[in-house]
């Protein structure tokens, strides 16, 4: 098995322009910034909270506060994974009660990452709501779970994977469509 | 009639180094010739080829435990003379901690009975205590009548002074050595293996060499007092040695042995591993760099095994709980072999004293141990470079509680000669 | 590089890289202490087997609490303490609980060596809580991380520990761990309790009976209980040890200014340490309590969480 790119779903200016249209959408879908706090989801939904939370406070003039959040003990999968689960703080400067909370995270696929946030989530506090926003949806729903704010959605099969690529974390700037094929 | 042909004998007590034949008729040697030398009629002798081996004379194991009477469960006295003759022992003495304790007649003249079919000769050794408790002198005269050829309350120290006194004055006049296992019960305390850099690591409570160093000490100054044969039983430390050295310089009947498994391993060896739990315990490098000295300069008078078996249940737990033991009829010998003659220690002739001249002195027994025509025909047959494994599971004894086992030998027991018959052969597989 | 460990059975046999990790691990759990519902479902449907067969209130309540809240549950045999009294044997025992299907045990036993007599014999992880004289490795890591989070580092301090160390499984872990990190430990206590044997234990090791030199200079100072009743043994009286050997303020004053106390528990106060030592600046045992909690946390995941067959590497994968 070998991992073959297949083709750009976004460039790094594409991002850029995408993560600006997401800004103003949770400002506005959220009536202000009052309440408001993103939450990044490990690892690279912590990035994007800090880029989103940074374009809202130059055009709205206001700070959102941003957590991180570690999903690791919430996975369903644990009992079947190959590798060794690595868990990491969750840090979340702020008390969840009451607030209109955004869980922000790069890929929205089968869901499950987004239950096992909630459920860390509700571990902290009791939020006034709770929405999703993600850069790309790719399909293949197992969970009844939406997201509110959409980057791109791009139709995947199977076998096929979305690849975020942040400077962050991976020094390049881009969202790419793989796929895996037999060697 | 049996005829051993083209074997090697070695014989200390004449010095005799030669290949030879050995003919035996009945339970004695007849005649030793050239090889070819002795020509038989049809007379239907058994030919025994021992080309590419050791004869010696008969090897006596001064130190073991039968368990019989009581313990059958680890052990009887026809199990244990089984692996006595697959590992080369003519003749075994057997310690008196049975259930009940050999420290009367009858006990003694049961073990005698039930001996009697046994492979190898079993001399019984009669507690120098009633009951091994310490109290009171045991019923030493009547034993000695019944058989016995020592005295011991082995498993524990004769710990008055006075006691000691008592029993070795009685020896002497019986004409009997006494054979103490050296110990201080309050150094001792609770202890299970020999204190040192190990214990501390393995957490396991030591006992340190000083232990049975003083023992011996104080019961050679009582040997002094009272002119008895004293024998240190499986020497396991310098200054306990040191202590028998100087005993000999000063001409006192004193002698001592040592096991083959506290001249092959140390303390360094042990794990929580139970098969490596015995009393006294293994010792540092240093003990066992000073008992090869004593192997080679004489100090030693003996090899004995101190086979010690329990069942494999009763090893099978915590460290601390099992019981001290383990078995060692058929590794004595290789462990020699391996250990002391091909890194040259020793010589083949000291080798062969540790297992016969030796023995025969500290027992003091009339007929002494040698191969020439009149002598008593228990032979011992072996092979310093026949390799082999040993593996507990396929041990004679009961009991399987050995550090050996899965150990590699180059040298090995190959026939075992008792009252002229062949007892115990090793088939050329194993 | 193999992360990954089926059993805990002692410092010793642990590498450096699984020691950071355990103590990375153990941050998470030290942060869920302070949420409002302390209760996950990454265990659930798995069991730890709680075997305890020396009494042990602290370190067993510990692992029991840790276990529940990652949604484990627990299975608990207690057995009086004395090795003297027979009975069922060991590995009847623990043999008897692996039937129950355990997901892993938890073991504290008198015997050195327990842990690995039961690891070597039954099917499931063991991860040892003490075992006789020999290790209590959760307690050292759980130390680790009071030094490093009180101190900022783990490295090259002054270590001095005090009591009976012949007998501390305590001692044994923390000396092996903290000279991974080359730390200089200074043993100190009544000289029969300290052989010099326990020097080769690892390297950097110096023992010294006077308190006041083992003081000079210590950036962490561990005070270990002092058992009064011993078997086998005549024991220092408790007025002769309070004068040679406890933890006073003014002995205390002779170490770094910046140094730190520790204590396993449970603290005979005004014994081996003076209450004002105890409850001061100084003291972490409120931390180490805590901590343990965190460190048991992180093990009991990285041991039950996932197959045993996962290979090493920490990764995380995609969503």
């Amino acid at each position: 098995m070998r991992i073959v790119e297949k083709r750009q779903v976004l460039s790094a200016a594409e991002m850029d322009r995408t993560l600006q249209r997401l800004a103003y959408e949770i400002v506005e879908k959220s009536g202000g910034t009052a309440d408001l706090a993103l939450i990044g989801v490990r690892r690279r939904g912590v990035p994007l909270a800090e880029r989103l939370a940074h374009l809202i406070r130059a055009f709205a003039k206001a700070d959102v506060p941003v957590g991180t959040l570690d999903i690791t003990l919430y996975r369903d999968d644990l009992s079947t994974v190959a590798w060794q689960p690595v868990v990491q703080s969750t840090d979340i400067p702020f008390a969840v009660d009451d607030r209109e909370i955004v869980l922000v995270d790069d890929v929205l696929y089968t869901g499950r990452t987004a239950r096992a946030a909630m459920n860390a989530l509700f571990d902290l506090g009791r939020p006034k709501r709770v929405r999703l926003c993600v850069l790309v949806d790719r399909g293949h729903r197992e969970l009844p779970i939406e997201a509110s704010f959409v980057g791109a959605t791009v139709q995947t099969s199977d076998s096929e994977m979305i690849e975020a690529r942040l400077r962050e974390i991976d020094g390049d700037e881009s969202v790419v469509l793989v796929d895996r094929v037999a060697n | 009639m049996l005829l051993i042909k083209n074997g090697r004998m070695v014989d200390p007590a004449s010095g005799a180094d030669a290949v030879a034949d050995v003919l035996i008729e009945g339970d004695r040697i007849a005649r030793i010739g050239a090889p070819g030398e002795i020509r038989l009629g049809d007379g239907g002798a058994e030919i025994l080829d021992a080309s590419g081996w050791i004869v010696a004379p008969g090897f006596i194991d001064l130190h073991c435990h039968l368990r019989e009477p009581g313990q059958e469960i680890s052990e009887t006295i026809e199990t244990g003379t089984r692996a006595a003759v697959r590992g080369g022992f003519t003749a075994v003495c057997a310690m008196p901690n049975t259930q009940p304790v050999n420290d009367n007649a009858s006990v003694t003249r049961s073990i005698v009975e039930r001996a009697a079919s046994a492979r190898a000769r079993v001399w019984p050794i009669g507690a120098a205590s009633a009951g091994s408790k310490g109290e009171s002198l045991a019923e030493i005269g009547a034993m000695r009548e019944a058989g016995i050829v020592a005295v011991s309350d082995d498993g524990r120290p004769i710990a008055s002074a006075r006691l000691l006194r008592q029993v070795m004055e009685q020896c002497r006049a019986l004409d009997l050595p006494v054979i103490e296992h050296c110990e201080d019960a309050s150094l001792f305390a609770g202890g299970v293996m020999r204190e040192g850099a190990r214990s501390a690591r393995l957490g396991l409570r030591g006992v340190p060499a000083e232990s049975e160093s003083i023992c011996a000490g104080r019961d050679v100054e009582i040997a002094a007092l009272t002119g008895a044969r004293y024998h240190v039983a499986h020497l396991s430390a310098r200054r306990t040695l040191e202590h028998v050295r100087e005993a000999k310089q000063r001409g006192l009947p004193v002698t001592c042995e040592v096991t083959s498994h506290h001249f092959t391993l140390t303390d360094d060896d042990v794990t929580y591993d139970a098969r490596f739990k015995m009393n006294p315990p293994l010792g540092s490098h240093d003990d066992r760099e000073a008992i090869l000295e004593g192997l080679a300069d004489g100090t030693v008078d003996a090899i004995a095994t101190d086979h010690a078996p329990h069942h494999p249940a009763s090893k099978e737990v915590e460290f601390d709980r099992a019981p001290f033991g383990v078995i060692g009829f058929e590794t004595a010998v290789g462990l020699a072999v391996d250990e002391l003659f091909h890194t040259k220690r020793i010589t083949l002739t000291r080798l062969i004293e540790l297992f016969t001249t030796g023995p025969a002195r500290v027992l003091g027994l009339r007929e002494n141990r040698s191969i020439a025509a009149g002598a008593l025909a228990d032979l011992t047959l072996f092979s310093l470079d026949h390799p082999w494994t040993f593996r507990a599971e396929e041990s004679a004894s009961r009991s399987r509680n050995s550090p050996f086992d899965g150990r590699k030998f180059r040298g090995a027991p190959m026939a075992t000669i008792v009252a002229g018959r062949v007892v115990g052969r090793r088939p050329l597989a194993i | 590089m193999a992360l990954r460990f089926r059993h805990l059975l002692g410092i010793e046999s642990l590498t450096t890289e699984q020691i950071l990790f355990l103590l990375d691990q153990s941050k998470p759990f030290q942060e869920f202490q302070r949420y409002p519902l302390k209760k996950l479902a990454t265990l659930r449907g798995k069991t730890v087997a709680l075997a305890f067969f020396e009494p042990s209130t602290r370190t067993r309540i510990s692992f029991a609490t840790a276990a529940a809240r990652l949604g484990a549950d627990a299975m608990l045999f207690q057995a009086e303490g004395s090795s003297l009294k027979k009975g069922e044997s060991l590995l009847d025992t623990v043999r008897t609980l692996e039937a129950m299907m355990p997901d892993a045990i938890v073991l504290r036993h008198s015997a050195s060596g327990a842990a690995e007599f039961v690891a070597a014999r039954l099917e499931i992880p063991v991860i040892n809580a003490g075992d006789g004289a020999h290790e209590h490795p959760t307690q050292a890591l759980l130390d680790a991380l009071t030094i490093r989070d009180r101190k900022g580092m783990l490295e090259h301090w002054n270590v001095t520990i005090i009591g009976d160390i012949l007998h501390s499984r305590v001692a044994r872990s923390n000396i092996h761990l903290l000279s991974r990190f080359g730390c200089r430990i200074t043993l100190c206590g009544p000289p029969m309790w300290m052989p010099a044997e326990m020097e080769s234990l690892a390297p950097g090791v110096r023992r010294t009976a006077r308190i006041e030199e083992a003081l000079d200079g210590a950036d962490v100072i561990i005070t270990l209980r002092v058992q009064t009743e011993r078997q086998h043994e005549p024991s220092l009286s408790p007025e002769e040890y309070i004068l040679l050997y406890q933890l006073t303020p003014e002995r205390l004053r002779r170490a770094h200014p910046d140094a730190i106390v520790l204590h396993p528990g449970p603290m005979n106060r005004g014994l081996e340490i003076d209450p004002a030592v105890a409850d001061g600046p100084q003291s972490c045992v409120i931390e180490q309590v805590t901590n343990g909690l965190a460190v048991r946390m992180a093990l009991l995941f990285q041991v039950l969480g996932t197959p045993a067959d996962s290979p090493g590497e920490g990764t995380n994968a995609a969503n």
